[in-house]
């Protein structure tokens, strides 16, 4: 089968099933912050993960080459590096390239060798594609035909970080304290029928869109094959890169707003549908009919974020938890509350979305609060 | 009846018959099939087994005031046995051994003498009985345990629904109004992903066509006419309605066209690919002669191809000439049979235009078809389905069409794996007689069927009430829904759409690598 492409699938799963801890955080003026008190929640939900991958990402990272996809690549074997830059001289331009710094006595388990390259994509003159379609297309090749190498950061001005461990030991090998950025997103990974790899870490990444996922899709397999047809080849075998992916074909290529994608992918009934006002019905009768492979079924919470932009979601029935929250300009994301209260004991609101009702942060959009009859306030579900 | 050991009389047969050289009656050497044992301590000699037997295998002897057999004639639908009130008749194979062959076995033998006999070509009806591989019994369906929580379909929304007809790869919004840009082409909805194959009015009496017709409005789906048109007393069920448009165009006009929610054009038929159809001039009664529009008592033979389609262009053109007549408001299915090549045809057929479409498998059934041609030609629809959904998602075009897999789908699960496998929904034929008292005697073709399924004689139609035939098919689209609701939960999805292609949910036991590789499954424990 396809999903066995990938030889650094160690044990050839279809998918990687795993639970998890997700937080995010967003300033929606722009101004960039430490990521101490991202740490600090994310580490508070040490018992969601195993120590078997952490990862994080972050928006507004790189000013100085702002204007270049930073690709980070890990190389898991001798060859994977040189045949790796052999295929980036050719298809890029490459403005600078460094391995990331990292934190040996951090407690990581066999990290990779891993380099940052900031690059701007060289065309033949017989390819027609944006820049953003020919990066897409020179990242499959690299992840599905070298061997051993993994680009798993792609986006301009933004980077993942991500490795075996718990996610405040992987902030710490990465040396994430030295950064600033004005979204962050954390995952901490609790894998149950595999060995973490680093590959397999959350967030996952396309050009400038991260998603950090806690569940499992039972949807997978048609998600994949959908996605397949637009040129999409799931690489990693984990349900979150579907969810990457997915989001990348409805919003930058099909040009949907974020609230109508998050309707793809977390639909209401079509029962809900029918108690609907015309439009609006057929609206979203279209969009199941149409994207109905999309729908991302079982159980899910997702934040996703791309530049200026921070989504949480939750699968339509609700099987995963996710707290929001809102301080002045901050929207905060998190599996428990308890996380959002260590470091901002002192909240404007806090609230549980409703399954498939998306909680969206948007740069230079003040945070409207959510009216009372779309969410469950959550002093009456912690009671 | 007299008995006879032929082949009963009205059959497609006698049309190859050769004249005789002989001038006196040619002893048969077939025996029996079937043994009927009335029990006599139990018969109180109210003759309804007799009045039931519509083959001529039981007669009253009035001087041993006994029922009498000749068991010759017996097909073994088990009309009597069900009808005896004292429960006094047993059907049992005939109890004549042969030597042990396993090349040599007696259907083999008694086919060769029954053609030693009559010259034809040997007719059958329903599917094959030839145990073909059945891939549904050698898939596993997963179901969640732990990491992802199975669902109560009782207590939690499971939904079912299912649109049929052609989808664009996206949809488009206005930039300024955030309003729909997109218009999609026809789209026709089930509640159940299960629809009645076509049977059409002629193979079945007309209280099977309106049984299958008010069951479909009553669970949300549809019934198909099969090549012999509406009649237009179930015009009010068009909703519900798939009407066919087949290679005698028997029944064609423009308001059977109008009244319909979807139309087939019928290319092939899992049991009989590449062969036309034949309803024998006895069967044409004066409503069926209407409804087909041709005279009573002729033959109505459909052509093996379409003449105006011998090739794809042409298909074509018949799609578009259809979607005109009806003014773009209908989906257009083309069903095929499952044939070697058949992935490719259904390229073909969704570049031709078509909405929808249907392939039938081997398995498929008949009202009369060639046996030889019933058990041997055609690729089991297992294959079939999931290679057209492989090839149509490499070629991109997935989307253009929904696919509708037949023959021979036996329960809930069959119709599930079909789903996982690729298909947006199923027809079932076989299923839905054996709901209304089908026992797959196979002797449709003679139209005499005990039960009023596969006839036109009116005392016989008369056996099928509407209104419980009606609701037994309704209770099993029923039965079979909650089913499906049941394996969904379990497998963690709330809507069928997320099964749909989705092969991970499936492993294989005891196939080959190339035959799950086909199927585009991993092997169980993989």
């Amino acid at each position: 089968m396809q999903g066995q492409l990938n030889p650094d699938n160690r044990y050839g799963e279809p998918k990687v099933i795993d639970a998890c801890s997700l937080f995010g955080v967003l300033d929606t003026t722009g101004r960039r912050f430490s990521g101490h008190g991202v740490f600090k929640a994310i580490a508070n939900m040490h018992d969601r993960s195993n120590g078997l991958g952490g990862g994080f990402a972050v928006y507004g990272l790189y000013p100085d080459f702002a204007d270049y996809y930073a690709l980070h690549i890990m190389f898991m074997g001798p060859q994977a590096r040189s045949e790796t830059e052999a295929f980036l001289n050719v298809h890029f331009q490459v403005f600078h390239a460094e391995p990331v710094p990292v934190r040996a006595a951090a407690k990581v388990a066999s990290p990779p060798e891993i380099w940052r390259y900031f690059v701007l994509p060289r065309r033949a003159e017989s390819e027609t594609l944006a820049d953003d379609d020919l990066v897409i297309h020179r990242i499959m090749h690299v992840n599905t035909t070298i061997p051993s190498a993994f680009v798993f950061s792609s986006g301009k001005n933004m980077g993942v970080f991500k490795g075996v461990g718990f996610p405040e030991d992987v902030a710490d090998y990465f040396r994430l304290d030295e950064y600033l950025g004005y979204l962050w997103t954390a995952h901490g990974r609790f894998p149950t029928n595999t060995p973490g790899w680093w590959g397999g870490a959350h967030p996952f990444n396309i050009l400038d869109w991260t998603v950090v996922h806690n569940g499992e899709l039972s949807s997978y397999g048609i998600n994949r094959r959908h996605l397949e047809m637009f040129g999409y080849y799931c690489s990693l075998q984990t349900d979150t890169e579907v969810a990457a992916y997915a989001i990348d074909l409805l919003v930058r290529r099909h040009g949907l707003p974020v609230e109508v994608m998050a309707k793809v992918l977390a639909p209401p009934l079509w029962d809900e549908m029918e108690q609907l006002p015309p439009k609006e019905r057929e609206l979203l009768t279209t969009l199941r009919q149409v994207y109905g492979s999309l729908l991302l079924n079982g159980p899910f919470t997702i934040i996703v974020a791309h530049h200026g932009e921070m989504i949480g979601l939750t699968d339509r029935i609700r099987l995963r938890p996710l707290a929001a929250a809102v301080k002045g300009d901050m929207l905060y994301l998190s599996s428990e509350e308890a996380a959002i209260r260590l470091v901002c004991p002192q909240l404007d609101r806090v609230w549980k979305p409703r399954g498939g009702e998306p909680v969206i942060g948007r740069i230079g959009t003040p945070m409207a609060l959510p009216s009372e009859g779309s969410v469950q306030n959550s002093k009456v579900v912690l009671r | 009846m007299t008995s006879t050991r032929q082949a009963p009389a009205t059959t497609q047969a006698e049309a190859h018959v050769q004249a005789p050289a002989y001038s006196y009656p040619m002893p048969s050497y077939l025996k029996p099939r079937f043994r009927v044992e009335i029990e006599d301590r139990r018969c109180i000699r109210c003759q309804c087994c007799v009045e039931q037997c519509s083959f001529g295998a039981l007669f009253f002897d009035q001087r041993r005031n006994e029922v009498g057999t000749v068991e010759q004639n017996c097909v073994a639908c088990h009309r009597c046995v069900v009808f005896c009130p004292t429960q006094a008749i047993s059907v049992l194979r005939h109890p004549v051994e042969y030597r042990e062959n396993a090349h040599w076995r007696p259907e083999v033998i008694e086919d060769i003498t029954r053609q030693a006999e009559t010259g034809g070509v040997l007719l059958t009806g329903m599917g094959s009985d030839k145990g073909w591989t059945c891939y549904w019994d050698k898939l596993c369906l997963n179901a969640s345990q732990v990491t992802n929580p199975s669902i109560d379909p009782l207590r939690e929304p499971m939904e079912l629904r299912t649109y049929l007809g052609s989808k664009p790869d996206r949809v488009e919004l206005d930039p300024k109004s955030g309003g729909l840009r997109t218009r999609l082409a026809p789209q026709v909805m089930v509640e159940t992903p299960i629809l009645f194959s076509a049977m059409s009015y002629g193979a079945v009496s007309i209280n099977v066509h309106e049984a299958l017709a008010r069951a479909a409005a009553m669970t949300g789906t549809l019934f198909n006419t099969g090549e012999g048109g509406l009649h237009p007393k179930l015009y009010s069920y068009g909703k519900n309605t798939i009407v066919q448009v087949a290679s005698g165009r028997f029944g064609v006009h423009p308001e059977y066209l109008d009244v319909a929610s979807i139309i087939e054009i019928k290319i092939g038929q899992g049991a009989k690919p590449g062969i036309g159809g034949h309803l024998p001039g006895e069967k044409v009664s004066d409503d069926v002669a209407f409804t087909r529009m041709i005279p009573s008592g002729t033959d109505a033979l459909s052509p093996a191809p379409q003449h105006d389609i011998y090739s794809i262009e042409d298909l074509s053109q018949l799609i578009h000439a259809l979607k005109e007549a009806t003014n773009y408001t209908k989906p257009v299915s083309v069903k095929i049979a499952a044939v070697h090549n058949s992935a490719a045809i259904a390229s073909g057929i969704a570049r031709a235009g078509a909405d929808i479409i249907a392939l039938d498998g081997i398995r498929g059934s008949t009202g009369a078809a060639p046996k030889i041609i019933r058990d041997n030609l055609g690729i089991p629809i297992e294959m079939a389905i999931a290679s057209a959904d492989e090839r149509l998602r490499k070629e991109g075009i997935r989307q253009r069409v929904s696919l509708i897999a037949a023959g021979g789908f036996r329960n809930s699960a069959d119709v599930i794996k079909a789903i996982a496998l690729g298909a947006d929904a199923v027809y079932i034929g076989t299923a839905a007689l054996i709901a209304l008292g089908c026992t797959e005697c196979q002797a449709c073709y003679t139209g005499r069927c005990a039960w009023g399924l596969t006839t036109t004689d009116e005392k016989l139609t008369k056996r099928q009430n509407p209104d419980i035939a009606a609701q037994r098919l309704a209770n099993l689209l029923e039965g079979w829904s909650h089913e499906m609701k049941e394996m969904l939960g379990a497998m963690g999805i709330n809507a069928l759409e997320s099964l749909r292609g989705n092969r991970l949910h499936l492993r294989s036991v005891g196939l080959t690598q190339q035959e799950a590789d086909v199927l585009g499954v991993l092997q169980a424990g993989a």
